[in-house]
């Protein structure tokens, strides 16, 4: 009898095999963009302005230019001879390369050196004489919408105001009639802070504009190369076809590393200009200063309750803080990304929602950090909202929720937003959270505490997220559609390449897509290669964020598999002399029906495709799949986190944290919970340390590690996970993504355990990250704390 | 320019070179050495990517100067595996999935290395205190903890045998 | 991150270093352990012609103490060097407790104590910790070598007493009279952080009666702060709920916090009064005298 293949044994679906890609890292043989080297390179260095708002009188580069070493001095001058002193936005708005007219934040690109070693290159920026004209710096949504506030975008014909868009969505009467027949009303306002990815890899590009042959070739820390190769092409008017983008390996990304920087394209510029390649490196102040912001939202809203916990609508408003130019990473028909998201996971009939985004002196971005746009923040501002309406009703937390979640056989769910949730078992993910932090023991032990002047508290957090955008019908950037490609070869021996278009930052991919394959095909894992990251060598993809690999990337492989495994049908059959009909296939092999020990491998196909095709079949076995998702995905997630505060300091540990992800079918249980891991350490950072802010001059507080605080392996708590699995009813493999479940939902169960633990002071808010001395202020005035920009400073 | 000449043991080789006494450590091994598993990460000596051993102790490479190495011995990433054999810490970030973006690893793996080296039979505390040099924002440390103790419970295993 | 150019000496020998040191006058910057230094010169924060390296001088990476108690810590004497002292873990209880506080393990091994000293940032904690324990300098010079107490060192944020041709090749902590106990506290929000607010505690006594205290405050002033009043109000006192609570109270009116990122000049003036006081109450004794 022929022996089954066992699937996980060959690094298929549900095998936490070993990453591919950790023997080059392990021996210190990545390749990131920093380590390339090309014959006569040159290294540029960016000239940052000091100021955040200011005319610029004059740019002097005479001495920069005579430094020995140094091959040329851009100036936005210089670029606008070129027409790139600007470029678009993923937004639709404009953002200036290097500054002509005024500079609008901190940071912002004034001019760049190239030189023979960046050293020279820094010399030569220090060398630029510039003087500024200041200007008034507004640092807040409050301060840009006063009346008598200075016009940033003064560039732009007919902006005569701050604001840089509006929004609404949902049902306003409906709403309006749910919240007059509400017992009460439950209210919260807050400040999601500003936030920065910040890999540990800052921004680069190693941009080679060869005369010869007029092909540019960039080799640069991008997440979405091919979409960054059509914006190259648009920006910079050149042929799309004479473009290479290479995204080698990044050392890291979490949404930093999505939009095009005017670091990237003053790269290009200067190589063009020079005829010889031209690496730019940022450093961590310039990545921190003037690369893709997240958050910076302010919230307000309601529930409308009923005395018995149902809520019945809900309503709320935020003012985004945008920064100098509206550049939003985001499917652009959405002007707060997805951040109507916000309360799907609960079964509330009426929903109202409106945004407003400003134009503020501070850097441009808002990135979608570890999430898919905007969804953090919704998500965040839902399960504080969630856990202050329970309070206000005095309700528990758990059973608010329990009795509010989306049940099981109501799916699928139309959220009054619009959004259609196919899938989940709710209830039971939050069960199994609340039996492994063992909820009632806890709540009896923080009494008892509380007696004795200790102040314990457990925070709650659930959610669902709607990743992997798009389908096309709703999703575009710049107007091409979030779909996503792969291409698989498989050549005569049985050995694959699979070449997709999403990138990994360190997700895995190389290892993962693998096991997709050998899931559909049984081919060995070890025996299928990932390619990815080269436009000229892989299938047009809209890249990696948004944990839309898997659900789109993901996808397209499984559909390729198949396509594959049609065609090696075809082949099996002329190989066992039978009609196709009557080949069954079992994983890695066909076999005559009826006749199991009757067959010939995948392998056995491979290598006829090549060999000995039928009469009228086209030789070879290879093709490629373009996926356009039906809908976003559903992963659904529990945390539990529970903290003592200690109230004479405001300090609070974190003594427990518990996650329970559905992020439906598990490619690589390994992978998986390194992702929550991961997401879940930047939950703790952002509620407790992570955030830039500024003073009223509009000096960023936060340009660097000394002032950034990211967490340490001390610090960082550690994490129980724990799983339940509903598989998506539309993803070929029923993976639904899972990179950021615990980023986004993570942050509120942190904040909502310290606010249970001061649950007898009546402080409503106090606005992340919980910084020792905002709890200490809470805890001792009785008073929410607010942690808006200016940063106040004696 | 004024350069100045270095001679420098690096992965127990002997170099010699001349540099501008600004250029730091991290540029010489990156640059010059063409060492490039040694990552530079921030600019505030803070993140620990660019770690080394320095006579068998971990620095941040970004803090030295290259001429400083004069007459010393520098420990790399690349020199911590023999041919194809992976050392103790390599194999254990890969058994523990230690790493993801990679960028973070090398410098960890230098001070997981000399802390084995002093402390063979260290605790998780011991560990965690010893890494919050270095920063990760890919894996959240658990796993980078559990890698450490892999490789230590590995090398304890492989001294007992020796004896 | 690319610093400017600079001409780089690297003497063998203290007397060589003077003499560089005397031939480039105010050009010259002395590097040792480096771990401020280097990064305030990679920034550009700080220019200077000629980096004179002490780092290969030999015979200055010494802790030691003398047979009466006091204790000697050369230029050379690295924070982790104070992190593993055992002579400190047995003597000296502020000190064991601070040395593992500084910045993090890794400049741990390059930084030094008295390098950190003439730093003078306002938020370094030796400063404190050598207030506390009323420690001096050594400071060289052609002329010979002078003693500066720590009180007198730090003369502004970022400014220290040493003059022209100057080194400081040695810190030293007198020898204490009585029984040894201290501690350091320092709140971070994370490992290397600078200290939102630091309290060092240092004790000597008699029985139960005080005979020296000494308390000093990091990151709550211009500079580091001795909490004098504090201090005198336990001297001839024995430590009980009332003497902590006034000392607490007699430091929190020493410190000059100011309102910035860190958090509230209010909010760390209580953390300097709860500290002093949970430093008092709970602070280490020494092994041996």
């Amino acid at each position: 009898m022929a022996q089954a293949l066992d699937e996980i044994k060959i690094g298929g679906l549900g095998s936490s095999r070993k990453r591919v890609e950790d023997d080059r890292f392990l021996r210190g043989k990545g390749n990131y963009t920093d380590d390339f080297k090309l014959t006569g390179m040159l290294h540029m260095e960016i000239l940052r302005s000091p100021v955040a708002h200011a005319r610029i009188k004059s740019v002097d580069t005479t001495k920069a230019w005579q430094i020995p070493g140094v091959h040329m001095v851009l100036t936005g001058e210089m670029a606008a001879q070129h027409n790139l002193a600007w470029m678009p936005t993923l937004s639709y708005d404009t953002q200036a390369v290097l500054a002509t007219d005024k500079v609008r934040f901190q940071g912002q690109e004034i001019a760049c050196v190239v030189a023979d070693d960046p050293y020279i290159a820094k010399d030569g920026c220090e060398a630029i004489e510039v003087e500024y004209e200041p200007l008034p710096a507004i640092v807040n949504p409050e301060q840009a919408l006063a009346s008598d506030a200075p016009l940033i975008r003064d560039d732009k014909v007919g902006q005569n105001d701050n604001v840089c868009y509006r929004w609404e969505v949902g049902d306003r009467e409906g709403t309006e009639r749910a919240f007059a027949q509400a017992d009460k009303i439950s209210t919260l306002r807050l400040h999601y802070p500003r936030s920065h990815p910040s890999p540990i890899e800052c921004c680069g590009s190693i941009a080679d504009y060869n005369p010869a042959t007029t092909k540019l070739t960039v080799y640069m820390t991008t997440q979405a190369p091919h979409i960054i190769r059509s914006a190259v092409a648009l920006v910079a008017e050149l042929p799309e076809h004479m473009i290479r983008i290479i995204s080698p390996d990044i050392g890291g990304g979490f949404g930093n590393k999505v939009p095009v920087y005017p670091g990237y394209v003053a790269s290009i510029l200067c190589s063009i200009l020079l005829g010889r390649p031209v690496k730019w490196i940022e450093d961590k102040t310039g990545n921190l200063t003037s690369t893709g912001f997240a958050r910076d939202m302010y919230i307000e809203g309601q529930l409308a309750l009923r005395n018995d916990g149902k809520i019945l609508a809900t309503r709320f408003h935020a003012d985004t803080d945008n920064g100098a130019f509206f550049s939003d990473a985001q499917p652009s028909k959405f002007k707060i990304g997805l951040f109507h998201s916000a309360f799907g996971c609960y079964d509330i009939p009426y929903g109202y929602q409106t945004a407003q985004g400003t134009y503020t002196n501070k850097a441009p971005g808002g990135v979608a950090y570890r999430c898919s746009f905007r969804i953090t923040e919704a998500m965040f501002f839902q399960e504080r909202m969630i856990r202050a309406a329970a309070f206000d009703l005095g309700m528990d937390q758990a059973e608010f929720r329990r009795m509010n979640l989306v049940k099981d056989d109501d799916f699928p769910h139309r959220t009054p937003f619009g959004f259609l949730l196919d899938s989940g078992q709710y209830e039971k993910c939050l069960d199994v959270a609340l039996d492994a932090i063992g909820y009632q023991d806890f709540l009896r032990e923080k009494e008892e505490a509380r007696s004795r002047g200790r102040r314990l508290g457990i925070g709650i957090s659930t959610m669902s997220e709607p990743l992997g955008a798009g389908n096309s019908r709703e999703y575009d950037i710049i107007g091409i559609k979030m779909f996503d490609a792969a291409e698989l070869r498989v050549h005569p021996s049985g050995k694959a390449i699979l070449k997709i278009g999403a990138k990994t930052q360190g997700q895995g991919h190389e290892t993962t897509f693998a096991q997709i394959v050998t899931h559909e095909l049984g081919i060995p894992a070890p025996d299928i290669v990932v390619e990815h990251g080269d436009t000229d060598n892989t299938p047009y993809g809209m890249g990696t964020y948004a944990s839309r690999s898997t659900p789109t990337a993901g996808a397209a492989t499984a559909m390729v598999s198949r396509k594959i495994r049609a065609k090696a049908r075809k082949l099996a059959a002329h190989l066992l002399e039978v009609s196709e009909e009557d080949v069954e296939w079992e994983l890695g092999r066909f076999y005559v029906r009826g006749a199991h020990d009757r067959g010939v491998t995948i392998q056995d196909c491979a290598m006829a495709a090549y060999s000995n095709m039928p009469d009228g079949l086209e030789p070879g076995l290879e093709n490629n799949a373009y996926y356009d998702p039906p809908n976003l995905t559903w992963p659904f997630a529990a945390y539990i986190v529970t903290v003592e505060v200690d109230p004479e300091t405001g300090v609070w540990d974190v003594l427990r944290m518990v996650a329970v992800d559905d992020c439906g079918v598990r490619i690589n249980p390994m992978i998986v919970e390194g992702q929550i891991m991961g997401g879940m350490t930047e939950a703790y950072a952002m509620a407790n340390m992570q955030f830039i802010t500024f003073d009223a001059d509009g000096n960023c507080v936060g340009s660097n590690y000394m002032d950034y605080l990211l967490p340490t392996a001390w610090e960082t708590p550690g994490f129980e996970l724990h799983e339940v699995t509903t598989a998506s009813p539309h993803h070929p493999i029923g993976a639904k993504g899972v990179g950021e479940c615990a980023a986004v939902g993570g942050p509120a169960a942190f904040v909502n355990a310290v606010m249970d633990a001061i649950d007898d002071t009546g402080v409503r808010n106090i606005d992340m990250p919980l910084l020792p001395d905002r709890v200490w202020e809470a805890i001792t005035y009785k008073r929410d704390v607010s942690g808006a920009p200016p940063v106040k400073t004696d | 320019m004024e350069e100045r000449r270095v001679n420098v043991t690096v992965n127990g080789e002997p170099k010699v070179a001349d540099v501008e006494p600004r250029m730091l450590l991290a540029h010489f091994l990156r640059e010059v050495l063409g060492l490039t598993g040694t990552h530079i990460g921030c600019d505030t000596t803070n993140c620990g990517a660019c770690t080394v051993n320095f006579d068998g102790k971990p620095i941040k490479s970004c803090t030295m100067f290259a001429v400083q190495a004069d007459g010393h011995e520098v420990e790399t990433v690349e020199g911590i595996s023999r041919a194809s054999e992976l050392h103790a810490v390599q194999e254990g970030f890969k058994e523990e999935h230690g790493l993801q973006c990679g960028f973070c690893t090398s410098g960890m793996m230098m001070t997981a290395k000399a802390l084995l080296e002093e402390n063979p039979n260290p605790t998780e505390e011991d560990v965690r205190w010893a890494l919050s040099g270095n920063l990760c924002r890919c894996t959240g440390y658990q796993n980078i903890v559990k890698s450490v103790l892999w490789a230590a419970e590995k090398m304890r295993s492989e001294a007992a045998v020796r004896r | 991150m690319y610093p400017s150019r600079f001409r780089y000496e690297a003497p063998r020998s203290l007397s060589e270093a003077l003499d560089l040191l005397k031939l480039y006058g105010e050009d010259a910057k002395i590097l040792a352990g480096g771990q401020s230094l280097t990064p305030m010169i990679k920034l550009r924060f700080t220019s200077f012609e000629v980096l004179i390296d002490i780092n290969n001088i030999p015979g200055l990476d010494y802790h030691r103490a003398d047979s009466d108690g006091t204790l000697h810590f050369g230029a050379l004497c690295r924070h982790s060097d104070l992190e593993h002292s055992e002579l400190l873990h047995r003597q000296q209880p502020t000190m064991a407790a601070a040395a593992p506080l500084i910045a993090d393990p890794i400049v741990r091994n390059r930084g030094t104590l008295v390098g950190s000293l003439c730093h003078a940032d306002p938020q370094g904690d030796w400063a404190s910790v050598m207030l506390a324990l009323n420690g001096e300098i050594i400071a060289a010079s052609a002329e010979g070598e002078r003693v500066i107490p720590v009180s007198e060192l730090v003369v502004g944020p970022f400014q220290n007493a040493l003059r022209q041709g100057e080194i400081a090749v040695e810190a030293r902590v007198p020898a204490p009279k009585g029984t040894v106990s201290g501690d350091y506290l320092k709140l971070e929000r994370r490992v290397g952080d600078f200290a939102t607010v630091g309290v060092a505690v240092a004790l000597e006594s008699s029985g139960s009666t005080v005979s020296r205290a000494g308390i000093a405050l990091t990151g709550v002033g211009p500079q580091n702060i001795k909490a004098t009043a504090a201090e005198q109000a336990l001297v001839g006192n024995s430590l009980n709920s009332g003497t902590i609570d006034q000392a607490a109270r007699l430091a929190a009116e020493a410190a000059q916090p100011k309102t910035d990122h860190r958090g509230s000049a209010e909010y760390k003036r209580h953390v300097v009064q709860t500290f002093v006081s949970r430093a008092l109450a709970n602070r280490q004794p020494a092994r041996a005298a």
